[in-house]
């Protein structure tokens, strides 16, 4: 049986992991490539890594990086952050990514989901959006969360999914840093509208809102970064508890 | 052990080379026939589409040397796709090594996604290349297309409906699965494979 994947998110700056509440207040959380390891070995199914660095000497760094996962890891990884056009996920592949996640480059940009699709294959492509509901609804948001579009997160979701893309990453902005809980209604709206895996971000506190991501949420996979990196929630835990819930997650 | 790795078109090829130095295994990744032919163990790995891969594999005489290979042969991913008689995917002949016709995955369901991403597991290991396999190990898959049930199958999967995760014959093996990217499962099979 396909199993569910759990996916730590580690979101890497200067060559170190931060992470931020509701997208602010920059924690630090120590060598990404040691952390990454360590996930892998508790039982982590793919990991994330993040780039929120601006700076070109970052960018270098940040891919020195992922050379040094991709030689040291045996699990699949994404990589994000800054990613805006075809070089960049040339580079990024090329360093040993085995996807690539974009966000408001694709928002601004469409046609580079079927770029990417149409040099590297779907399975490459992940297409992160940050949204967050009001009174009108979800809306799509760019560059980490802080200017608002006018797209919804269902049609942008459905859009992207139609241009080739290979998976959703979805993050509530209300539910993120909250530790309440995933957007499952939501989540339930985007597997309904979708022919292609969803991982839910944005809300993980407790083990079961994992349980409820996957069964009410129906997520395909589910992402957190802080629960993991301060060992709020052990993988190998949350996995044991899963498979005792009847979810069919690997490494038990 | 001299281990050669087969140089060409396909993607994600030196996530296999970095498994076999994390193995302490240092392979060389090459086009050259009398390398090829010369190496103790040949990797056919990669990702791509079924119909570029073999024309590269053809306009550079490829296609002759791998099926002509006598030591030990592993197809990974689009590897093993291409060890077969044909893939419907670009309706292309390819090397017949394995008497299979490559298909696409029809979804059934809603839930039934395409491409089949992510752990899955294998079922009925019944090869030296499975040594210490009992089914219902968790390896990673990524692909649109499967190889169906047939007599060189080696290891099953379910996804839709059972197929090959795996194939052998002579002294061809393939699976369709990334040993490359599963964790401490995928190196077993790789140490299995070099151990044959």
């Amino acid at each position: 049986m396909l199993a569910k994947r759990i996916i730590p998110c580690l979101d890497v700056k200067d060559g170190q992991t931060v992470k931020g509440t509701n997208f602010l207040n920059l924690r630090q959380a120590g060598d990404p490539v040691a952390l990454g390891r360590a996930y892998s070995e508790q039982g982590a199914d793919e990991l994330v890594f993040l780039d929120i660095t601006a700076s070109h000497e970052g960018r270098k760094t940040f891919t020195d990086m992922v050379q040094r996962v991709a030689a040291e890891l045996s699990i699949p990884f994404t990589v994000g952050g800054g990613i805006s056009e075809l070089a960049d996920v040339e580079r990024m592949l090329s360093a040993g990514a085995d996807k690539v996640s974009i966000n408001s480059a694709a928002l601004r940009r469409p046609d580079l989901i079927n770029e990417i699709v149409r040099h590297f294959g779907s399975q490459v492509c992940v297409v992160a959006i940050d949204a967050r509901m009001d009174a009108r609804g979800w809306t799509c948001y760019l560059n980490g969360g802080r200017i608002p579009t006018q797209r919804g997160l269902f049609e942008w979701a459905r859009e992207a999914n139609d241009r080739g893309a290979g998976e959703i990453l979805f993050t509530s902005m209300n539910h993120d840093g909250v530790k309440t809980g995933f957007a499952n209604e939501a989540l339930a709206e985007l597997a309904r509208q979708l022919t292609i895996p969803v991982i839910a971000s944005g809300g993980a506190g407790a083990r079961e809102h994992f349980r409820n991501a996957f069964l009410d949420g129906h997520a395909d996979a589910a992402l957190a970064a802080s629960v993991f990196h301060f060992g709020e929630i052990k993988i190998k835990e949350l996995k044991q508890y899963l498979h005792d819930e009847g979810i069919a997650v690997r490494n038990i | 052990m001299k281990v050669a790795v087969v140089k060409y078109n396909a993607g994600n090829i030196y996530s296999v080379i970095h498994a076999l130095q994390r193995m302490g295994v240092d392979p060389v990744l090459t086009d050259d026939a009398s390398e090829l032919r010369q190496a103790d163990r040949v990797l056919f790995p990669g990702q791509g589409e079924a119909s570029t891969a073999m024309r590269y594999l053809r306009e550079r005489g490829l296609d002759e040397v791998i099926r002509r290979l006598t030591q030990p042969v592993l197809g990974i991913c689009i590897g093993q796709q291409l060890l077969c008689r044909h893939s419907e995917e670009g309706d292309v002949d390819c090397l017949g090594i394995f008497d299979a016709e490559v298909k696409r995955f029809c979804p059934e369901r809603h839930e039934d996604k395409v491409p089949h991403m992510g752990w899955n597991q294998i079922e009925r290991p019944s090869s030296m290349l499975f040594d210490g396999f009992s089914g219902g190990e968790y390896v990673y898959f990524v692909h649109s297309y499967y190889v169906p049930l047939c007599r060189e199958t080696i290891a099953t999967t379910q996804y839709i409906l059972p197929f090959s995760a795996s194939l052998h014959k002579d002294n061809f093996y393939a699976t369709q699965f990334h040993p490359e990217k599963s964790g401490s499962v995928g190196e077993q099979i790789l140490r299995n494979f070099l151990r044959l």
